[in-house]
């Protein structure tokens, strides 16, 4: 594994996607390495912050928990696994977060470094609430499956190729998805 | 009238013999399993757990019998019917002491073993008739496992045949009078391997008899209970006392062939004691093993049997039949 | 085996349904097995028997109200678990843990995790068919749980770990009951191998089956003692060290030989690590308060995201949580080891024999209310 070559490959993977950007991602280009104690003070105004464009953060681990943190286009998780799979990280966990106020959902890739030295980065997407569309990587991770299985279970978030896109930890009869945050019980 | 006096008293003796045993087996088993496992095993009914096969057999007694939905009704019922009447039968021919013994057959041991092969069938019936995928795996299994098993078993047993020049199982316990150097499974005379013929024997005893570590036919880990998952009550029950009474077979014809039967070990009193001295201590053997060994696999039961009992029981066969001519 | 695969599918296979209800399965884990013969062709584990929703509970409710819900996803390393949550939060929050609170800490994770190994070490044995091993488990875990009853006061779902500390400290009677368990345990465990890891049978039902090869582990996320057999050598608790574990001496077994074996010695072993690791707690444990004085009430932490992952008993349990600086999670993500250590089943058990697919499972170590959160 080669801390500087992810970092690099993913920054300019990152840069890639910059143009072809959604509309409601135009917003100014931040410089890309934002400090995390102004992160820190900007979080009482959380409601006037601009979405945060697509690009690479080093973070501090001590304060979060993982090293690098990447958000790249929706496109572009399956080349982002490809290089992190190419230096041998492991696939820890796929995730969703429902931005609801900004009608969007944020799919999370955590990838870590089993390998001896630490390393935990974090690949991050956002995309349209309405049209939850995101290619599936479990053909770069086979250990995906199960996690965006679940994740389309609990936020329906479509994973275009995915080999088994069925319910799996809820009943095969559920017809909700209760980790959107409008789900009524 | 004599004739008729005599079939009552032995018909009378082997069932009451029989029910005894069957019912504390069980708890000899219990109670043994507990005392290896660091517990007490039953103790609550009776002084020292002694009712508790009386408890049991009342409980499964009283349940209801069920018929699965697709089962074959006929078979499903025969099955136990079958496995434990098959087991019993096999008493007759037991020489228990010299002049104890309920049919003196001159060819007992070729009765036992075409008998005992029913015991093979009526777990292949048991599990196909349950119409339960797991009772039919047990059921194949349990086949494939009697084939491998009888076939070094019966190679052994002739060996001793050829020994004592006999079928009659009397005629091969008196052989073997006078002390137990003279017993088979120490007949160095007769061929050099014949302590290691005895242990051949006794495993594929256990293997026939379904006991652990060789029970896949019940592998609770895998086949949930095998061949006996859609049974309930004396269904069940009649499963298990056929499993001890064959456990009782396994042991007296090792005791027979190998352990002088009814003789001494010191060539005085022979009797039916030394008999059941012998058969017990073998059963706890069997006991002991069961509780203290992990399952093999169909793989490693097969493979056991072909690629190493059959192999060396023929070899035995061979050097038998070498000394007999030379010596 | 591969051909006797290619002729399966001209042959007739069938279906076998083992689960929910299943003696080995233990717990409600399904698995929806194609069979050919005695042969796995595909095995597909069904989830979500016991599914709670435990993220979405982390979401609807205060930080310090989520405690009760650690102990109850792996009934069996509940304190690691609670050493997660508590990790991540102080993390966020940015709370300081007193030093003596980081020892009772370990002490407690590392029994908890001799008592989830021995009963893994019984539950393994069963499913291979032997019953007595059990038994002998089960004596020196009840020493385990009568330990942590003392002093958790409860003795399977434990919510003891408070932000900033633990709920009631450990006294002397613990201390010394501690250290009488492990001269009395330390013996035990030459015992086992005795009675257990040199017979024949237990060596030819697990050596060079259920292979899992270090790519596999890789690609499929699994941790913790299905990694190290598999020659890794990754501990959370040495790559990526948190609380006071740097303090202590202690090694983390590794096993190259991938296979069920190998992840049985490694459990065996780890035993043996974490009663070093307990020795020398108790020896080093310094005086002081159990629980920092200054933790807020009301926790708000920063906005952001947070990670944390601590070395349960089967592997990486990490916790990642989404905050939007109100007292609540914004999202709650628990990634449990044996969810990914499961997954990695259906490829490692193709053209399996049913009875060693079941071993196999067996040394994964699974604990199904864990997966299905």
């Amino acid at each position: 594994m080669d801390r500087a070559k992810i970092k690099k490959e993913l920054e300019m993977l990152a840069a890639e996607g910059l143009p072809a950007e959604e509309p409601t991602e135009e917003a100014a280009p931040e410089p890309q390495a934002a400090d995390e104690e102004q992160d820190a003070k900007k979080s009482k105004k959380a409601a006037e912050e601009p979405p945060r464009v697509n690009g690479l953060l080093e973070t501090d681990y001590n304060a979060r928990g993982f090293h690098l943190d990447v958000q790249v286009n929706p496109d572009q998780v399956v080349a982002a696994a490809e290089i992190l799979d190419r230096e041998g990280l492991t696939m820890e966990m796929v995730t969703g977060v429902d931005w609801l106020k900004e009608n969007q959902f944020e799919v999370v890739y955590d990838y870590s470094y089993t390998g001896g030295e630490l390393f935990r980065v974090v690949v991050r997407a956002r995309i349209d609430r309405e049209k939850p569309d995101i290619p599936t990587i479990s053909e770069v991770y086979p250990g995906a499956n199960w996690h965006e299985r679940e994740t389309w279970d609990l936020f329906g978030i479509n994973f275009v190729g995915h080999p088994q896109l069925e319910r799996f930890l809820l009943p095969d009869d559920a017809d909700f998805h209760p980790l959107r945050k409008d789900f009524k019980p | 009238m004599d004739e008729l006096i005599r079939i009552l008293s032995y018909f009378v003796g082997i069932a009451a013999f029989l029910g005894l045993n069957l019912a504390y087996l069980g708890w000899v088993e219990r109670k043994g399993a507990g005392h290896i496992q660091r517990r007490n095993g039953p103790k609550e009914v009776g002084p020292y757990g002694l009712l508790q096969p009386l408890a049991d057999g009342l409980k499964l007694m009283s349940k209801q019998l069920i018929v699965p939905d697709n089962a074959d009704r006929i078979l499903y019922m025969a099955a136990p019917v079958l496995c434990m009447v098959a087991s019993v039968i096999l008493f007759v021919a037991i020489p228990w002491g010299e002049n104890l013994v309920p049919r003196e057959f001159d060819f007992g041991l070729l009765m036992i073993f075409s008998v005992a092969s029913a015991a093979g069938l009526s777990i292949l019936m048991g599990g196909w008739a349950s119409g339960n995928k797991y009772s039919l795996i047990a059921g194949t299994r349990a086949v494939s496992q009697s084939v491998a098993y009888e076939v070094p078993m019966l190679i052994t047993a002739i060996t001793i045949v050829m020994i004592s020049g006999s079928m009659n199982l009397n005629e091969i316990v008196r052989q073997q009078a006078g002390g137990f150097w003279h017993w088979n499974f120490l007949a160095f005379n007769k061929s050099i391997f014949m302590p290691i013929s005895f242990l051949v024997f006794f495993t594929c005893s256990m293997a026939e008899t379904n006991r652990a570590p060789f029970d896949l036919g019940e592998a609770e880990s895998e086949l949930v209970a095998g061949y006996i998952t859609e049974y309930g009550g004396m269904g069940f029950g009649l499963f298990m006392m056929a499993e001890y009474a064959n456990l009782m077979i396994g042991c007296s014809l090792t005791t027979i062939l190998f352990l002088g039967g009814w003789q001494c070990p010191f060539g005085i009193f022979p009797g039916p004691h030394w008999f059941l001295i012998k058969m017990y201590f073998l059963i706890w053997c069997f006991v002991w093993i069961r509780w203290t060994y992990p399952r093999t696999t169909l793989w490693g039961l097969l493979n056991l049997s072909w690629k190493y009992l059959i192999p060396f029981s023929l070899v035995n066969l061979l050097v038998t039949a070498l000394f007999i001519k030379v010596f | 085996m591969s051909t006797l695969l290619g002729q399966s599918q001209l042959q007739e296979t069938f279906e076998l349904n083992i689960g929910p209800q299943h003696p080995a399965t233990h717990g409600v884990l399904r698995l929806k097995v194609t069979m050919d013969g005695e042969y796995i062709v595909k095995a597909e584990p069904v989830l979500g028997y016991i599914h709670r929703m435990h993220e979405k509970m982390g979401e609807n409710r205060t930080w310090n109200k989520f405690w009760p819900n650690l102990g109850r996803l792996d009934y069996l390393s509940a304190i690691a678990y609670n050493h997660g949550y508590a990790g991540l939060v102080e993390r966020a929050a940015g709370i300081e843990v007193p030093e003596r609170a980081e020892y009772i800490r370990v002490i407690t994770v590392e029994l908890n995790r001799i008592q989830s190994h021995l009963l893994w070490f019984g539950a393994f044995v069963l499913d291979l068919g032997g019953f007595t091993p059990l038994m002998y488990a089960f004596d020196e875990r009840e020493q385990i749980l009568d330990l942590l009853e003392s002093v958790t006061g409860s003795r399977l779902t434990y919510c003891y770990f408070r932000f900033g500390g633990v709920y009631n400290d450990i006294d002397d009677d613990f201390i010394t009951g501690t250290r009488a368990f492990i001269k009395r345990f330390r013996p035990q465990i030459p015992m086992y191998h005795d009675l257990v890891t040199g017979n024949v049978i237990l060596m030819e039902r697990l050596v060079d089956i259920g292979h899992v090869s270090s790519e596999m582990c890789r690609k499929y996320g699994a941790t913790g003692p299905v990694l190290r057999g598999s020659g890794v050598n990754f501990d959370i608790r040495k790559n990526e060290p948190y609380s006071v574990y740097p303090e202590f001496d202690f090694d983390v077994p590794v096993y190259t030989e991938c296979d069920s074996m190998a992840r049985y010695m490694v459990r065996m072993k780890e035993m043996e690590q974490s009663l070093r690791i307990i020795e020398q707690a108790l020896d080093k444990i310094p005086d002081g308060p159990y629980i920092a004085e200054k933790v807020p009430k009301m926790i708000k932490p920063v906005k952001g995201d947070y990670h944390f992952a601590v070395e349960a008993a089967r592997g990486t349990f990490s916790m990642r949580t989404v905050s939007d600086g109100t007292n609540q999670s914004y999202r709650m993500r628990l990634r449990s080891p044996t969810y990914s250590n499961l997954s990695l089943f259906e490829e490692a058990s193709r053209g399996m024999l049913l009875a060693d697919a079941l071993a196999f499972m067996g040394s994964l170590d699974l604990v199904i209310p864990e997966m299905d959160r």
